[in-house]
């Protein structure tokens, strides 16, 4: 057995940071005001509901919309050259190197009345507003955690041995069915890691909604972020219940996982 | 039964990034055969196999099968199975899906797929591992697997690139002969890859030597072993004791200082040549024994099992005998080697020297020295003195060339083959424009590159054109 001393500092650190504050968590979001044990909560938080399921609803399209760029994209990167590989890696990369709300505020400036963006449609006679609905969250969204998609799925692309792929044509396979039966298959761990690690985020963020949606178009994570300083126990029951749907979720993906690799 | 021609190589050029990688193969295989791509590594018999499986499309030259040219045709289309040099299993698949999996593709019978997996696995003695992960298989199972994989899909021509080359030295043995009984009973013409001439030796019905992208010699193992037809073949065959000889007319030939009688005819008197000598060949006499045509003492003796490997130090040049009575260390002996065992066969490298012509670039009387370009390099020559734009014929000896051991070479060289003359290690290089020979003490690795010099002392100098009046100042 490995010692386990040095992890001690960080045991510390979850204890402080992640485990007393989620006690304090559950413990606002069953009391009331006087300590005393009540659900009322819970019931006041069922008025959040609409957009609670609006953003279960962003963040499954921008989930939807980053796999759909990241998956082609994954695999040309990781049959392109070395060289172009490690660029596009870096142009992956390269805007995750400033602060997220610079990125997103970068957003707004290009498509605001008169931004860049906005413009450029303007000029080729469109008239609509770019921002200030849900279509401009899903873009912010999908911008900031694009990467997130990219690079588990590139990582297991990667590591598909080119032989596999041979054998595969070797034994009658088409191209269709070289992917459908070997490459697929062998990339569902990239996958589903992808799209935890885009899904879970997205559904709790804050912000992005508030600078590039409109008024209807607010996230739960906003609401949580603005209830909490009026009414700690609204905004407990809120975080409580968006993180048990969240564990839920992780929990249904990795099962899925798990079968995909054990049956297929 | 005649056995028709199932796949024919014609010229095939292979270059990678302007390195030459087959030269010009020609190869023709017959239906039920067993045919071996033999030679070290770096020699292109992969890369065979990679345009038959049509993996690879050669530059030049065509696949035919069964009289077909099938060079545009996909891996997919080609009634040609694989057996890959890491198995290539898939490892989402359990053993009886990776088994099945180009049968799916097929497109048969749930029943049908079913029988003939199982059919396969029973072959390859693989039974009850159906639902096996092949993770969970050892090497030689998952080498199996690999096999029945190939093999269920019925291909006419089976390619198996080293396949055993990551089994033990057990396993491996095993293995071979169960390959070479699963190809007759089977009757599939099985393509084998392997850099282990004991491995094409026991199994094929004919082995293609292979090196530097050309075929040295197509053969029965017999053939190549009794008759190779250069040194390189006899050097990568078994082992041999490879000698510089002369020719002295048909039927006679002298090497080690001395005259034998022999069976090779049609070489021209004084025609140098390699003389080849297999080391169970030479038979060990008394010292004072009158049919002994050699003398020796034996400096190394080493148990091997069934014989004893013995080395001969014959008046400086090293001899290796093969015989199951030992002599002990330092006994003199006699030795001799009737005339059917002395193998004669033509120098690899076409003359004895290195002859080249190269032009002076720049003369400097000061120092005593020319400076003359070597396939676009500048290379000093010491104590000559020749004016600049002469064109000089240069007959340099294989000991003028020498490998640079500060890594600063003349130029960039490829090691073709390496073979050990009794008294030093002859080398055949090749350089952008035109191949070196060169004796070394040393032993190099073949299919490398390495940076040589040359040692102009011993060459000899002739000028063949002045080219402009003396003094020019053109270079």
């Amino acid at each position: 057995m490995k010692s386990k001393s040095p992890a001690y500092p960080y045991l510390l650190w979850m204890l402080i940071f992640t485990i007393i504050p989620l006690i304090m968590v559950v413990y606002y979001a069953f009391t009331d005001s006087n300590g005393n044990f009540t659900l009322q909560s819970f019931a006041d938080s069922l008025y959040y509901t609409d957009v609670f399921v609006r953003s279960l609803w962003i963040s499954l399209l921008s989930t939807v919309i980053c796999l759909a760029i990241a998956y082609p994209l994954s695999y040309i990167m990781a049959r392109a050259k070395k060289h172009s590989q490690n660029l596009v890696v870096m142009l992956l990369m390269l805007p995750m190197w400033m602060n997220f709300i610079l990125r997103i505020y970068a957003w707004v400036l290009l498509l605001q009345n008169d931004g860049l963006v906005d413009m450029a449609v303007k000029f080729l006679g469109f008239d609509v507003a770019l921002m200030g609905n849900m279509g401009a969250v899903v873009l912010g969204m999908v911008y900031n955690f694009l990467p997130f998609m990219v690079l588990p799925i590139y990582t297991v692309m990667l590591k598909i041995d080119n032989s596999l792929i041979e054998a595969a044509h070797d034994l009658g396979a088409n191209k269709f069915r070289v992917f459908s039966k070997v490459v697929f298959p062998l990339s569902v761990p990239g996958i589903i890691s992808g799209i935890t690690m885009v899904f879970v985020p997205t559904a709790s963020t804050f912000l992005v909604a508030q600078y590039l949606g409109g008024t209807g178009d607010k996230m739960i994570g906003d609401v949580i972020e603005n209830i909490f300083q009026r009414d700690k126990g609204v905004g407990s029951a809120l975080s409580l219940a968006l993180m048990v749907f969240i564990l839920v979720f992780i929990v249904i993906m990795n099962k899925f996982g798990d079968e995909e690799a054990a049956v297929a | 039964m005649a056995k028709n021609l199932v796949l024919s190589l014609k010229d095939i050029f292979v270059q990678f990034d302007g390195e030459v990688i087959l030269n010009g193969i020609d190869l023709d295989i017959k239906d039920e055969e067993f045919v071996t791509l033999l030679g070290p590594s770096g020699c292109g018999k992969t890369t065979t196999l990679r345009i038959i499986g049509g993996f690879l499309d050669p530059e030049r030259g065509d696949v035919y099968f069964e009289d077909k040219r099938i060079n545009d045709l996909p891996p997919n289309k080609r009634n040609v199975n694989t057996v890959f040099q890491k198995y290539a299993l898939f490892p989402h698949l359990n053993v009886f899906e990776n088994v099945a999996f180009g049968l799916r593709l097929k497109k048969l019978s749930k029943a049908e797929i079913e029988k003939q997996v199982k059919r396969m696995l029973a072959i390859v003695d693989l039974k009850g591992y159906e639902k096996r992960p092949v993770s969970k298989l050892s090497g030689g199972q998952q080498q199996r697997v690999a096999i029945a994989r190939a093999l269920v899909c019925g291909p006419k021509v089976l390619l198996l690139d080293e396949p055993l080359g990551a089994l033990d030295l057990k396993l491996r043995k095993d293995m071979q002969i169960e390959l070479k009984q699963l190809q007759q009973q089977l009757k599939t013409t099985f393509i084998y890859v392997t850099h282990d001439q004991e491995e094409a030796l026991t199994m094929s019905d004919r082995v293609v030597v292979m090196n530097n992208g050309k075929i040295e010699q197509i053969g029965t193992p017999i053939d190549i072993y009794n008759e190779p037809a250069n040194a390189f073949v006899a050097d990568f065959i078994g082992e041999a004791n490879i000698l510089n000889g002369v020719m002295l007319e048909d039927c006679l030939v002298r090497f080690l200082g001395r005259k034998f009688k022999c069976v090779d005819k049609g070489f021209k008197p004084n025609q140098p040549v390699d003389i080849v000598v297999r080391p169970e060949d030479v038979e060990v006499l008394s010292p004072d024994d009158e049919n002994a045509q050699l003398q020796g003492v034996v400096t190394d003796a080493v148990f091997k099992g069934v014989h004893y490997e013995m080395s001969i130090d014959c008046d400086g040049f090293w001899i290796l005998i093969h015989s199951t009575a030992c002599q002990p260390v330092g006994a003199r002996i006699g030795m001799r080697i009737v005339p059917d065992n002395i193998h004669i066969m033509n120098k690899l490298f076409p003359t004895a020297d290195n002859i080249f012509i190269a032009k002076v670039v720049s003369c400097s009387p000061e120092e005593n020295s020319i400076q003359i370009e070597i396939e676009g390099k500048n290379v000093e020559v010491k104590n000559q003195s020749y004016p600049e734009g002469v064109l000089l014929k240069i007959t340099l000896p294989p000991q003028g060339v020498y490998i640079a051991g500060d890594g600063n070479g003349d130029l960039e060289a490829y090691i073709e083959s390496v073979i050990y003359k009794g008294e030093h290690n002859e080398i055949i290089l090749e350089t952008d424009e035109s191949k070196w020979i060169m004796d070394s003490d040393q032993d190099e690795q073949v299919a490398t590159y390495v940076p040589i010099c040359f040692n102009f002392e011993k060459a000899t100098f002739e000028v063949i054109k002045e080219e402009g009046a003396v003094g020019n100042n053109e270079i």
